[in-house]
């Protein structure tokens, strides 16, 4: 009896706190993103009351929970392709940027001392290139004094959407690493030491004299790594700054790849740093809670508009205006409710 | 008048039926306490039983693909999808190797200092700071194994293996290579100070369990302090000393955090104990979150049920030693 009503009352209680709850967006997916989309949600909760709820389980997990329709939306690093999009019914757009940057610790190279091109890279990754006074490494830099000390590689133990990107480039400018490594979010380094996570191949770097590996941006400011400046495609040398992986993404053709699945590495442009990474978000064409996805696209087209800054401080780089208008008309286009209608309009 | 069913305050009922109602309770009660705590021993196996399934029908692909093929390869590959456990195997094995050499010798040590011989002033204080290095949490022992522990043996121990056996043949591979700071023996190391809590605790434990009457007689007939400690204490505590041994084992096959942060994370297989490798728990926690595609995930998985296997190979192992003993003693 007394069970009973206990159990009555609980079942009372969950039935009035849903309809509450579904205000609540929830998301699951890439670790990247993790903390803009934290800063945002704070801030979007403190404006419209309506909160986010971002498990960052990592892209994988993500793209599995999206399928399972468990969340609102997915969010991944590595972009689905066109027959995987269509096959789950999904909708995929790009929501903010990051760069990905080489650094470097040898002794009397200071930020953006060091020069290097891809093929040159690929080959110092590759564990070709064993030394820092490498004939290779001083032709890009015949002003430079080079220790002849051994260059120890740093990667990513995890698997992560930095490394997706990183290999991705390598596997563009070199032909000898997509054939014998290739490019996903791990894969079977040649040689070298893994670190955990950015700050594990920061760290890493930072402790072992002649090392070289890649993280976000952010980590490198932070952490005040050395970074090194790349040859783009157009052959220019670039630093690794804001500026840069915006030109990376307006010199881009995102109508290129289904659900703008395009990866931003080796873009044209003078201007263009050459690894430019967008993180990506997946979401229901008919979604099974349309007052949620509702709720979703309005915190993401608002995140477009005025979470630029925030995106900035954190050392992301928002979307060109271009790509958002792309994003939003699809949305008005492709994400239905039930009855047919578009749950997306620019007007609301 | 002891009948225990008669002392009960309800006696308004004829003493007879009394009694027969009293006893029924009891046995109700009886009943009721066999059950749960059967149900509380079949609850374990039951949890075991689902843990080996969940983790067989886990692995079941990668096993189906690569057969005994996963266990003798070395190759991790993600991108063409080819997978072999070897490489964290053979890690697994050896640090959790070189942290028992270290562990048992010292915590054995420890725990005969503090009963044996130590002053009893200092017997509390050393007690206490070991259960204290057992409360720790492993990612603290990481951190500080990244940041304090790897750039201190960088700069003193490993260049100090290297120089000293460089010339020596067999030496000269095992502590080869440039001193990263981490790698398999930092990983063995950290595992070391780990597990060290574990065996001492256990091994003060049951050396206080040895009667005095033993050592004093043996005292008695002239057995120096030595004699006493490997002939009565040693022998008398054995089965314990080797539970002691096998839970910190089992502490080092299956730690994680600690071991990512120093081990360097290499899926290679080197000859030196300088260089980076990894191990089964560390690769499952680096990789499981971004693992895209049934076989990568399924071989993870397969790790997972290697592991188990070890350690079920490591607790055969020891309760056939401590049957041999047993025998020999018989003998």
């Amino acid at each position: 009896m007394k069970l009973n009503r206990i159990f009555g009352a609980v079942a009372a209680t969950m039935l009035m706190a849903a309809p509450a709850l579904a205000l609540d967006i929830s998301g699951a997916g890439a670790t990247f993103p993790y903390p803009v989309y934290a800063k945002w949600a704070e801030a979007y909760k403190k404006e419209t009351g309506v909160g986010l709820n971002y498990q960052s389980i990592g892209s994988g997990g993500g793209i599995k929970q999206i399928q399972a329709k468990t969340v609102t939306f997915g969010a991944t690093d590595a972009p689905l392709k066109g027959d995987q999009l269509e096959k789950a019914g999904l909708v995929q757009f790009p929501m903010v940027m990051g760069g990905i940057v080489p650094v470097v610790n040898v002794e009397g190279v200071g930020p953006g001392d060091l020069t290097l091109d891809g093929p040159t890279l690929a080959k110092i990754f590759m564990g070709e290139i064993k030394s820092w006074d490498d004939p290779a490494i001083k032709k890009l830099n015949p002003e430079a004094k080079l220790p002849s000390s051994a260059i120890a590689i740093v990667h990513r133990s995890d698997g992560s959407g930095t490394t997706f990107n990183f290999t991705n480039y390598l596997s563009k400018v070199s032909p000898d690493w997509k054939e014998k490594v290739g490019s996903a979010t791990a894969v079977q380094w040649p040689t070298g030491l893994g670190g955990k996570g950015n700050e594990g191949v920061a760290n890493y770097v930072a402790q072992t004299k002649g090392a070289i590996g890649y993280v976000e941006y952010a980590y490198a400011k932070q952490n005040k790594l050395a970074h090194a400046k790349m040859i783009n495609k157009d052959g220019k040398a670039v630093e690794p700054v804001i500026k840069s992986f915006q030109a990376a993404a307006a010199n881009a053709d995102w109508s290129a790849e289904p659900g703008f699945g395009i990866i931003l590495t080796d873009e044209p442009g003078a201007d263009s740093w050459p690894i430019t990474a967008a993180t990506f978000i997946l979401i229901h064409k008919q979604p099974k809670d349309p007052a949620a996805a509702t709720e979703a696209l309005k915190f993401f087209a608002w995140a477009y508009k005025g979470g630029a800054e925030m995106a900035e401080a954190l050392d992301y780089i928002p979307m060109p205006e271009k790509v958002v208008s792309e994003v939003q008309s699809v949305w008005a286009k492709e994400i239905k409710g039930a009855d047919g209608q578009a749950l997306y309009s620019a007007t609301n | 008048m002891t009948d225990a069913s008669l002392q009960a305050p309800t006696l308004l009922l004829k003493p007879d039926a009394a009694r027969a109602s009293r006893l029924r309770s009891f046995r109700l009660k009886d009943n009721v306490f066999r059950h749960l705590t059967r149900a509380s021993a079949v609850a374990v196996l039951g949890i075991l039983s689902g843990v080996i399934l969940a983790l067989v029908i886990g692995s079941w692909l990668a096993l189906s693909t690569f057969g005994i093929d996963f266990l003798t390869t070395e190759s991790w590959n993600p991108v063409t999808e080819k997978f072999g456990a070897l490489a964290p195997i053979y890690g697994t094995v050896v640090t959790s190797l070189i942290a028992m050499l270290i562990a048992v010798p010292v915590g054995l040590g420890i725990a005969i200092f503090l009963t044996e011989l130590c002053p009893p002033v200092l017997r509390r204080p050393i007690g206490v700071a070991i259960e204290l290095l057992a409360g720790i949490p492993s990612i603290i022992y990481g951190i500080w194994g990244l940041f304090v522990f790897a750039p201190f043996l960088q700069a003193t121990l490993q260049p100090a293996l290297i120089s000293t056996f460089g010339s020596v043949p067999i030496l000269s591979t095992v502590f080869a290579g440039p001193p990263y700071g981490i790698g398999i023996l930092t990983a063995g190391l950290i595992l070391a100070i780990m597990v060290l809590p574990f065996v001492t605790s256990v091994s003060r434990d049951v050396f206080e369990t040895v009667p005095a009457v033993l050592k004093e007689a043996a005292y008695g007939v002239g057995c120096t302090r030595w004699e006493v400690i490997r002939r009565i204490v040693i022998p008398y505590t054995r089965v314990g000393l080797v539970g002691g041994v096998m839970l910190g084992l089992g502490r080092a096959l299956g730690e994680t955090m600690a071991v990512t942060f120093v081990i360097g994370n290499a899926h290679r297989i080197s000859g030196s104990i300088l260089a980076p490798g990894t191990t089964i728990s560390a690769s499952i926690a680096n990789e499981f979150t971004e693992a895209v595609g049934e076989l990568y995930t399924s071989s993870l998985i397969a790790l997972g049920l290697i592991l188990f296997i070890i350690t079920f190979i490591v607790l055969a192992i020891a309760r056939l030693m401590l049957l041999r003993l047993e025998r020999q003693q018989g003998a």
